[in-house]
């Protein structure tokens, strides 16, 4: 045969995690969904911002923009986002078992979780950058479009916001990391996002029909209720803190992934 | 060197594989046929750690395949079913199974050539032709340049050209030393290209042997003679050890004996040979007489339908 191909070295875990990684790095930067989820994202993120900056200064009172948080307000394009991410999360995996990708995957590498783990890897690194840069550009934009002295002007040195921002990020990368433990348990991309939206949203609508004393004990916990309180910057009654919220909401993700770990070892391709 | 023991998968109440048992050697090229459904597929997803066996195991060069960190250097597999996301172009999939097994880019680009692709290499694969998604899933089967090669019905669905071209490569590479496992319910292609046979037929072993083994075991391979003499010629014929039957008149089968030694019987005996013809089995005909039963799906013998596929 022509060219080169090196011999096999067994039993160096890092060089193999490094060399399945590489491959990961390959592949989600060599389809187009992945930069399509993430202009969205980033998209959402910016244009929301934007348009915010410019009409709210004018559509509320002077006392409004006193009150109103703010910071948060300047990242409501993730309201959009959060589904480009979730959307790119759940695909990382389940494109390859649409596609029938996975049997080639699985016959290079056969230490399947190996392959689950260089992909959350890959994922957040991607996802975090990403949603970094999304969440950062939207407060800055949303702040430069402010008229000068505007009350809802704030600073990243003010109590909290740079917290929120940087919150928000990180709140984005989870619910990637979400999806994507969604996507390994699932397979089909429909069913996937369609348990990673239905998570994120249905228990928040649900629970508003129950009393007011349950809304209250377990409202805090429920996924979105956890994990927006990250990019939250004034404090709201019956929410948790917003590291805990995050982590409470990082548990929800590792729970899927964890799962997805033992059943990829467990499942015919 | 491939190495089955016992091999069993089963799918609820389907029995796809039942206690198979079979090696396929190094250095030769084994057929693997059955009727469709049999379990070859089954077989082969076994064989790679893709589907778990209910019970028994297989091994590749003594090993699990799973147990190998770097398996393209082991077996290239091509499957039947698309194993390709059709939105990356045919450099990036082979980059991206390159990348996992540590295989260098310049490889990639080798292989890509060597199928023919190279011009198609940075066309997206969703749009290739069933032709050039053979030869993508060729070329990322010999990525790590593997003594062991299995391949899931190659030909299938190929334009002459296709098929030509697989034959050749496939020869090629075992006139190199390496191992071939090559699954078809073809038998003109398999009888081109085999040197071994292993039948299956309803997930169970039916024959593991050599192709000219398996052709002049049956009932299929004989030798005619007509001869105006013909009864003492079968006379002697037996006495030396062979078959004889005797059909209309001055017409002999005979089995267990060569035209070479009739012919030679007849020149010194002064027997007159007024036919002397060699009838060779096909492996169509020792196939169907094998996996008449094992077949499932086999119309019903007196209707129209045609009785192989």
């Amino acid at each position: 045969m022509t060219g080169t191909a090196t011999q096999p070295a067994q039993g160096r875990p890092l060089a193999h995690f490094a060399n399945v990684t590489r491959s990961e790095l390959r592949k989600i930067r060599s389809v187009r969904s992945t930069y399509g989820a993430l202009l969205a994202a980033v998209t959402f993120n910016i244009v929301t911002a934007a348009l915010l900056g410019i009409f709210l200064p004018r559509a509320l009172s002077t006392h409004q923009r006193a009150v109103i948080d703010s910071t948060r307000v300047s990242l409501g394009g993730m309201h959009l986002s959060q589904i480009a991410i979730g959307l790119l999360g759940v695909l990382v995996i389940t494109s390859e078992y649409t596609t029938g990708m996975i049997r080639a995957t699985l016959a290079a590498v056969p230490q399947r979780r190996v392959v689950l783990a260089a992909k959350t890897l890959v994922l957040a690194v991607v996802a975090v950058a990403t949603a970094a840069a999304a969440s950062f550009a939207a407060y800055l934009i949303f702040q430069a479009f402010l008229p000068a002295g505007d009350a809802m002007a704030t600073s990243l040195a003010d109590p909290g916001v740079l917290r929120a921002v940087t919150g928000a990020s990180l709140y984005l990368a989870v619910l990637g990391l979400l999806g994507l433990g969604l996507g390994a348990i699932i397979r089909s991309s429909a069913g996937a996002v369609a348990a990673l939206f239905g998570a994120l949203f249905v228990p928040s609508i649900l629970i508003s029909l129950l009393p007011q004393s349950w809304q209250n004990t377990v409202g805090p916990y429920l996924p979105m209720n956890a994990g927006e309180t990250v990019y939250t910057v004034n404090h709201q009654a019956h929410t948790l803190q917003p590291w805990t919220g995050l982590g409470v909401f990082c548990l929800y993700a590792a729970a899927a992934l964890v799962t997805g770990f033992v059943l990829i070892n467990h499942r015919d391709a | 060197m491939i190495e089955a023991t016992g091999l069993s998968k089963r799918y609820g109440a389907t029995v796809a594989v039942d206690n198979l048992s079979f090696t396929v050697p190094p250095g030769q090229v084994t057929g693997f046929l059955g009727p469709n459904g049999a379990g070859k597929s089954t077989t082969m997803r076994l064989i790679l750690g893709l589907d778990a066996p209910t019970s028994g195991a297989v091994t590749v060069n003594g090993r699990p395949y799973t147990s190998y960190q770097r398996p393209l250097f082991e077996v290239g597999a091509l499957l039947e079913a698309k194993t390709f996301h059709g939105g990356r172009s045919a450099y990036n999939h082979l980059l991206c199974l390159a990348l996992s097994n540590g295989i260098s880019r310049a490889r990639v680009g080798t292989e890509l050539d060597l199928v023919g692709l190279g011009a198609a290499a940075r066309k997206r694969a969703g749009g290739f032709s069933l032709g050039m998604s053979q030869r993508l899933g060729i070329a990322a089967a010999l990525l790590g340049d593997p003594p062991v090669l299995m391949l899931d019905e190659p030909v299938n669905g190929l334009d002459p050209e296709g098929v030509i071209w697989i034959r050749t490569l496939l020869k090629a590479l075992a006139a190199e030393g390496r191992t071939v496992f090559l699954s078809s319910h073809l038998m003109s292609e398999m009888s081109l290209t085999a040197d071994r046979l292993i039948i299956i037929g309803r997930g169970r072993l039916i024959a593991q042997t050599t192709m000219a083994d398996f052709l002049n075991a049956g009932s299929g391979s004989f030798v005619r003679v007509r001869s105006p003499q013909a009864a003492p010629l079968a006379a002697m014929l037996t006495a030396r050890g062979a078959t004889v039957t005797r059909q209309d008149g001055d017409t002999l089968s005979t089995t267990g004996t060569t035209s070479e030694d009739i012919g030679e019987i007849a020149r010194l005996n002064g027997f007159t040979l007024a036919e002397l013809s060699v009838h060779q089995a096909t492996l169509e005909d020792r196939y169907l007489e094998l996996t008449r039963d094992a077949a499932d799906y086999r119309a019903a013998e007196g209707t129209l339908a045609p009785a192989s596929k």
